[in-house]
């Protein structure tokens, strides 16, 4: 596909003899092979790198006005929002984008899960992306430090101390990360440094994980292997361009509506008290977008227990290729898995509520149930469902589905009769 | 060569690796070690409290090291009830008298041991401390008693420098 690319002007071609750089391009973007039949869900890798990106660009400019120390760093954030020419529409767009970036990372990992996009030959794509939402959660929470609000301070106090869970070295470990003997100006600056870094970590893997895609190519709604360049496949541009244009233009009517309309509605009203170490505020919690893990944490009432449960509830998403025996990639095909996954993700937002709630009583219990069935899901459910499971029959192309009996018949004879 | 011969060229090529990684991990320690708490920060270690002011039930929070310290001179009421535990119902068992020198006064680092918020004062169900954020009960001697927290509240080194002063740290 990209080796019999030549641009057409003559300094393009100059540039490209040199450094084969436009070729890379042109391959990835343009006649790149894509299933024909890929729906909606399949738009969201696009508007995921588009995110990355206005995160990447807002935070550059906020950065121009912020100052990482303890005395400084709240005023510096009212500062953008009152002073700064548009600092206001800057920082929403900052925050909003990272909540709508979680939530495009939840649907197109979900995505992942109902049509099975994370087995063979895709499991490094699925690895790199488990990685690049480890990177997510560390960026997001260390951005949310930053405006040293009450919530701030409090949630970088909470989640720092999950350190100290570590047997023996826990507390040298914990006074290591803050630079001192509690959460103060030394950790908001090195969190800065970091949270500054890790977009452009995350943008490095953003390409590991593309490359990776387009070499057995994209998986599709049947879940199906289809031949690259046959009948089953359309170059990506202008098909797919078009479609993730749209898809986009859809999610920026969301996001302008949140920034625009609604831009502290995910936010705590508690972050725009300055972090006061004497006062804990009377309810915790992190950002939606952490509540379900927040919730593993809290099920547990012993400390390392309920550390190591929480990393373990991220971790295990590595091991997913393997965790499920099914051959069958896509959950049309696989009747059984297609109630489990559509369970998981119930119990998944089950768990966001209860870690929004206060960890006593009723909530506490369902909490530890809900906890257990996550696991189940991965290590009983899946794995037993490869071996019980009756899956249908698979279409030989993409077409077949869709095609009629009569077109089918003539498609069965045409073939016929060139064999 | 049939067998595996060691070589002079083997012998340097472990010698030199084991050189440089020895140059690595001694180079990588001061960027380690730059994070740990500084100069500056281990010169406030310690801070001295006049006592006078407190009455009988009434607490203090003092900021020591960039950490809330919680001062109680507890009523009489509250020391019985604090001595009168069975030690074997405790999840992590310490007597009253090892945990305050002067039973008046009760002097402790005021951070949940769970996850490091400051627990409130005279509440939760044994009277004592209880922490918001994840639900820990603490006793009138700051000891853990009822949620996730591991262990009591940490007593900070202090000595009482006269009647009515004290030095923390």
């Amino acid at each position: 596909m990209s080796e019999n690319y030549a641009p057409k002007s003559a300094v393009g071609r100059w540039f490209n003899d040199r450094l084969p750089l436009l070729n890379l391009i042109y391959g990835h973007l343009l006649p790149y092979p894509t299933p024909k039949n890929l729906n909606y869900w399949w738009t969201f890798g696009g508007i995921l790198t588009f995110c990355l990106v206005t995160q990447i660009i807002t935070g550059l400019v906020l950065a121009m006005h912020y100052v990482a120390d303890a005395d400084l760093a709240f005023a510096s954030v009212e500062h953008i929002m009152r002073d700064v020419n548009y600092g206001w529409l800057l920082r929403y767009i900052h925050a909003n984008g990272a909540s709508l970036f979680f939530m495009a990372v939840y649907i197109h990992m979900a995505r992942s899960l109902f049509y099975g996009s994370y087995k063979e030959p895709r499991e490094l794509i699925w690895i790199i992306g488990v990685f690049i939402f480890l990177l997510m959660i560390a960026t997001a929470f260390m951005g949310y430090v930053l405006p040293w609000g009450q919530m701030s301070f409090w949630g970088a106090t909470v989640i720092t101390n999950l350190f100290s869970a570590i047997p023996l070295v826990g507390e040298s470990v914990t006074n290591w990360l803050w630079g001192g003997y509690a959460v103060g100006s030394p950790l908001l600056t090195r969190f800065f440094t970091l949270h500054y870094l890790m977009p452009f970590l995350i943008f490095a893997l953003v390409i590991l994980h593309v490359w990776a895609l387009h070499v057995p190519g994209n998986n599709n709604p049947e879940g199906i292997n289809v031949v690259q360049g046959s009948q089953d496949t359309v170059p990506f541009h202008p098909h797919y361009v078009v479609k993730d244009m749209f898809a986009l233009v859809v999610f920026l009517v969301v996001f302008a509506g949140f920034v625009f309309f609604v831009p502290n509605l995910l936010g705590h009203t508690d972050n725009y008290i300055e972090a006061n170490p004497l006062q804990t505020p009377e309810h915790i919690v992190p950002e939606w977008y952490f509540l379900p893990f927040y919730a593993i944490l809290r099920s547990v009432p012993d400390k390392l227990g309920g550390v190591i449960l929480m990393v373990s509830a991220i971790a295990i998403l590595a091991f997913l290729p393997w965790l499920d025996t099914s051959k069958v990639r896509s959950a049309k095909y696989r009747p059984l898995y297609r109630q489990f996954v559509w369970l998981f993700f119930a119990n998944v937002i089950l768990l966001g509520y209860l870690g929004a709630q206060t960890a006593d009583g009723l909530f506490l219990i369902i909490g530890r149930i809900a906890t257990a069935y996550y696991f189940a899901h991965f290590i009983i459910i899946l794995p037993l469902l490869g071996y019980i499971e009756k899956t249908k029959p698979l279409p030989k192309s993409l077409s077949e589905p869709v095609l009629s009996a009569e077109e089918r018949q003539m498609k069965a004879a045409a073939s016929g009769a060139s064999a | 060569m049939s067998e595996k011969q060691v070589t002079r060229r083997n012998f340097l090529y472990v010698t030199t690796g084991a050189f440089a990684a020895a140059g690595a991990a001694s180079l990588a320690w001061p960027f380690v070690d730059q994070m740990n708490p500084d100069a500056s920060v281990k010169a406030l270690a310690s801070t001295e409290i006049d006592l006078r002011p407190i009455i009988p039930g009434q607490s203090i929070t003092v900021m020591w090291r960039g950490k809330p310290v919680f001062i109680r001179r507890r009523t009489q009421a509250e020391i019985d009830e604090a001595k009168t535990v069975n030690l074997a119902d405790l999840p992590h068992p310490e007597a009253d008298s090892d945990r305050a020198q002067n039973p008046e006064w009760l002097v402790m680092v005021g951070i949940c041991t769970h996850l490091g918020c400051v627990p409130l004062g005279q509440k939760g169900d044994y009277n004592g401390w209880f922490c918001p954020c994840h639900g820990s009960h603490y006793d009138t001697s700051g000891r853990i008693r009822k949620g996730p927290a591991p262990t009591n509240l940490e007593i900070p080194d202090y000595v009482f420098l006269n009647e009515t002063t004290i030095k923390i740290g």
